[in-house]
């Protein structure tokens, strides 16, 4: 039996060096102790550095620099054993189902744990008297992980100056660099700090004595670490005055309002209907829409998409539905069908901000899948129960020329469904005189694939655009 | 009115704070203070600094600015109507408070809400003061949390989101029709607009090209669900999610069991909170997020979920047919609807199984529940025979899951 002595509890590199010589030298695991402990009776010899080096995967080198942290006796050797297999079993480091690395993972999970656990448990106390703001923490961490969490904690406090004391070691940042010393005595932190009975009285306000679940807590919060953690000795208390706390308020009947409140709500509920202006007409209907519940559309929409446009344009463009961008931003025309279609009048010489825009439907029509909104294509219900807000908006308007984007504005304008291809592009008088123009939708555009028959449809798409400006004597 | 001391003041504003379920202080950008005048630094992944004898974490100072307010909404112990004691904070003490609890590593950070005093821009514009003197006055680098108040103005939610890491608005309930009767000056239209706004506004500085010379901008949004104070089934409040995670990218909903609040309005429940169904939820909620499941897989609309089994579970008795299926060989995605087995687990399974055969063992080693994954899978020394079809399965199951609640 060999025994191989370590020059810390934290001895990575001792480690290594010993493994490496050790594995080349082709000493089995069985015949190894490691320890770091004096032993009077070590007969341990100095292991002869070797030249040669071998590669190992990376994945073990991060593995084994957490292991080295736990706590567990048989961590060192462990770790020979498994660099030993490795020569032999190279997949070994890939394999998470197998006994020694299931093991090593497990230990390397209760050292980040642990690392976790004191970033989120030292707390630090002022240290009174000092010139600088300076802070000092006792902490018993679960493994050893001070000196590896310690950058955590100059990251965060960086310009203050800090100690935290464990019995381990302790560690102290000056604003400029960490400095390791060796372990303390928790009579060497200071033992109070002013802000600790607020923090107490935040923690015994927070929680909820309705929902007590003191195991939960404990399972997240080890009753190791309440030794240090000054709200912890309220722990009990709070957990005995629960059950009584949360009976009385649903034993304790409801008692009026005082008269001071009642009017208080009273001034508040007369004030604010002074705030409604008048709405002009428009604005009516566009008001109507925003509370309007005659079809389901309006329930998982964000909120209704009124017209765009001057109140008295000669043309008026009639779309589909709000899309995504749409309805979360309350405009028509916005996404990338509206950037299209931007650019397709600027093309055409029609000056957007001439034309009536709107929807056949005010409201999103989708399915969620995921983290997306599918559009959907509105029934013909919905189509007809919305209507009454596109005609209202075509007779306040009242525009020369409407152009109908799409079958379903064609559906929502003409009142019938017809194929896009065989009514595209030829002037058409509707019912009141006004004159029509039903074209393609500018996201039908975008979802084509084929470049040819985009570029066809693009071009008539904007000739259809410049014969409605002309019709309506805007081009 | 006499003068409250801080800390009277305090145990008023947290104690009134405490039924906003949100806590979580990941998600923000990288930062910390080395380069810095101030304090503070945000990793990525949050910390809970305690745990509260209900259980939840603390990680946040989660305050009310102030609790006086002018709704009466029916759930709310700070509505108008209440007997509550009432406290304010003046912007000054809350920043001192976030500091020092911050440098003495009790917190994160801030997370602040208030209750709706004179309008709705008056509150926003006061929270924002906080916030922005955090930021500007104390380089503060932690993690703040801002609650918007829907009905202010939309300017004032884009400056919020210049200092805030998070921001939220509670939905509250699940039902439009229910807000309209418990909470009757909410709208539910100017939530879904101030969302949807949001999003567009984080999308937008989330963009690379927008990004560069561009102050840092809230990172994500969240919002709360209140479960058991209205009548809306579990599928209706799941449908919900669905909806809001696709519409408004949420980094999390968060359900709140509704609990009984001191002085209620006689309008609401008076009974312990339902808190398993919370849990539930939040499995489900789970399920749809990472797991690929859609909301109508899970429970329909208008049905609620079985409590006695974890969704996931549920779904693979319904659907039988399907299992066992055989872990050396299945997809990710039918390994994703095992029950017992976790993301970790699955993904552990993909990479052990190109070395070796699986056995059960190896499944627990990875981490698989196998009292709940064995019904369901063929490994090398295992398969269920006739078991994945047994009658009373389910209550094989159910009976020995130890659950934490009470
Ligand atoms: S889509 Fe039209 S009809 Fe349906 S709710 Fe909205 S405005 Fe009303």
């Amino acid at each position: 039996m060999r025994v191989v002595r370590l020059g810390s509890e934290v001895d990575f590199d001792g480690w290594r060096k010993a493994a490496r010589a050790l594995r080349a030298e082709g000493t089995p695991p069985e015949a190894l102790v490691w320890t770091v402990e004096r032993d009077l009776f070590d007969h341990g010899e100095p292991i002869a550095a070797t030249a040669g080096t071998f590669a190992v995967p990376a994945a073990f080198m991060n593995l084994a620099q957490q292991v080295v942290l736990n706590r567990s006796p048989d961590r060192f050797a462990l770790l020979y054993r498994i660099l030993w297999r490795l020569e032999r079993e190279p997949r070994l480091i890939d394999n998470p189902a197998e006994t020694d690395m299931a093991r090593a993972r497990d230990m390397a999970k209760a050292v980040s744990r642990a690392a976790h656990k004191m970033k989120a448990f030292v707390r630090f106390r002022l240290v009174e008297g000092a010139e600088k703001e300076t802070y000092a923490a006792w902490f018993e961490p679960a493994h050893r992980v001070t000196e590896a969490t310690a950058p955590f904690f100059a990251r965060r406090f960086a310009n203050m100056d800090w100690t935290i004391l464990t019995p381990d070691v302790c560690v102290a940042w000056d604003g400029d660099r960490l400095m390791v010393s060796e372990g303390a005595d928790p009579a060497d932190a200071p033992s109070e700090d002013a802000q600790e009975e607020l923090w107490r009285t935040y923690y015994a306000s927070i929680f909820n004595p309705a929902r007590l679940n003191p195991r939960q807590m404990r399972q997240e919060m080890p009753k190791r670490y309440w030794r240090n953690l000054p709200e912890a000795a309220l722990i009990p208390g709070l957990i005995e005055a629960a059950q009584d706390r949360a009976a009385a308020m649903v034993a304790t009947p409801p008692r009026p309002p005082s008269d001071r409140v009642l009017k208080a709500a009273q001034r508040h509920a007369r004030d604010a209907s002074f705030g409604a202006g008048i709405p002009t007409s428009l604005e009516a209907v566009l008001a109507g829409a925003s509370v309007c519940r005659r079809c389901d559309l309006w329930r998982d929409a964000t909120q209704s998409v009124p017209g765009e446009g001057p109140p008295n344009a000669p043309l008026m463009f009639v779309g589909e539905q709000p899309g995504d961008q749409e309805d979360l931003a309350g405009r028509p025309f916005v996404g990338p069908a509206g950037q299209l279609f931007d650019r397709a009048l600027a093309e055409a010489g029609v000056p957007r901000q001439r034309a009536y825009v709107t929807n056949a439907v005010k409201h999103f029509k989708h399915e969620p899948r995921g983290k997306v909104r599918l559009h959907k294509t509105p029934s013909q219900g919905e189509v007809s129960a919305c209507r009454g807000w596109m005609d209202a908006e075509r007779r306040l308007v009242s525009p020369r020329v409407i152009v109908m984007l799409g079958a379903t504005a064609a559906l929502s304008v003409t009142g019938r469904a017809a194929p896009i291809t065989e009514s595209r592009g030829r002037p058409l008088t509707l019912p009141d005189q006004v004159q029509g123009l039903v074209t393609f939708h500018p996201s039908h555009l975008l979802r084509l694939t084929d470049t040819a028959a985009k570029a066809a449809a693009y071009r008539s798409f904007v000739q259809d655009l410049r014969l409605a400006g002309e019709l309506a004597g805007l081009v | 009115m006499a003068v409250l001391d801080l800390r009277r003041k305090l145990a008023i504003l947290s104690d009134a704070a405490k039924y906003d379920a949100s806590c979580a202080s990941s998600g923000a950008a990288k930062r910390n203070s080395l380069d810095g005048k101030g304090v503070g630094s945000t990793e990525g992944m949050g910390i809970c600094h305690a745990y509260a004898p209900d259980g939840r974490c603390i990680s946040l100072l989660k305050i009310l600015l102030t609790n006086f307010c002018i709704y009466d909404c029916a759930y709310c112990i700070n509505r108008v109507s209440s007997n509550t004691p009432r406290a304010r904070f003046t912007v000054k003490e809350v920043v001192d408070l976030t500091l020092n609890f911050y440098k003495r590593n009790y917190i994160e950070g801030l997370f602040l809400s208030s209750g709706v005093i004179r309008s709705g821009d008056y509150t926003m514009e006061e929270m924002i003061r906080v916030a922005k003197s955090l930021r500007l006055d104390h380089d503060f680098r932690g993690y703040i949390h801002l609650k918007l108040i829907p009905e202010a103005s939309p300017e004032l939610a884009a400056e919020a989101g210049l200092y805030a890491d998070r921001v939220s608005i509670n939905i509250e309930l699940p039902r439009d029709d229910s807000l309209k009767s418990l909470a009757p000056e909410k709208d539910p239209t100017d939530i879904k607009r101030a969302m949807g706004r949001m999003r567009l506004a984080i999308d937008d500085h989330a963009e690379p090209a927008r990004r560069s010379g561009r102050r840092a901008f809230a990172r994500s949004q969240s919002t709360q669900l209140i479960v058991g104070a209205d009548e809306a089934r579990d599928g209706d409040i799941l449908a919900r999610s669905a909806n809001l995670y696709g519409a408004y990218r949420l980094s999390r909903v968060y359900y709140s069991a509704f609990s009984p609040i001191p002085d209620a309005s006689h309008r609401l429940p008076l009974v312990r909170p339902p808190l398993l169904r919370e849990h539930r939820l939040y499995q489900a909620d789970w399920l749809m997020r990472f797991y690929g499941f859609a909301q109508p897989e899970i429970v329909e609309q208008g049905d609620d979920l079985d409590l006695s089994v974890d969704p996931k579970t549920g779904w693979a008795l319904r659907h039988r047919d399907r299992f066992p299926i055989d872990v050396q060989t299945a997809d990710k995605e039918a390994l994703l609807r095992v029950p017992g087995l976790g993301a970790k687990a699955v993904a552990r399974v993909l990479a052990a199984r190109r070395i070796s055969r699986l056995t059960l063992d190896d499944l627990k080693r990875v981490g698989a529940v196998l009292k709940r994954a064995k019904p369901f899978v063929v490994t090398a020394d295992w398969r269920p025979g006739a078991l994945t079809d047994q009658e009373d399965l389910k209550a094989a199951l159910t009976a020995p899951v130890q659950l934490s609640l009470f």
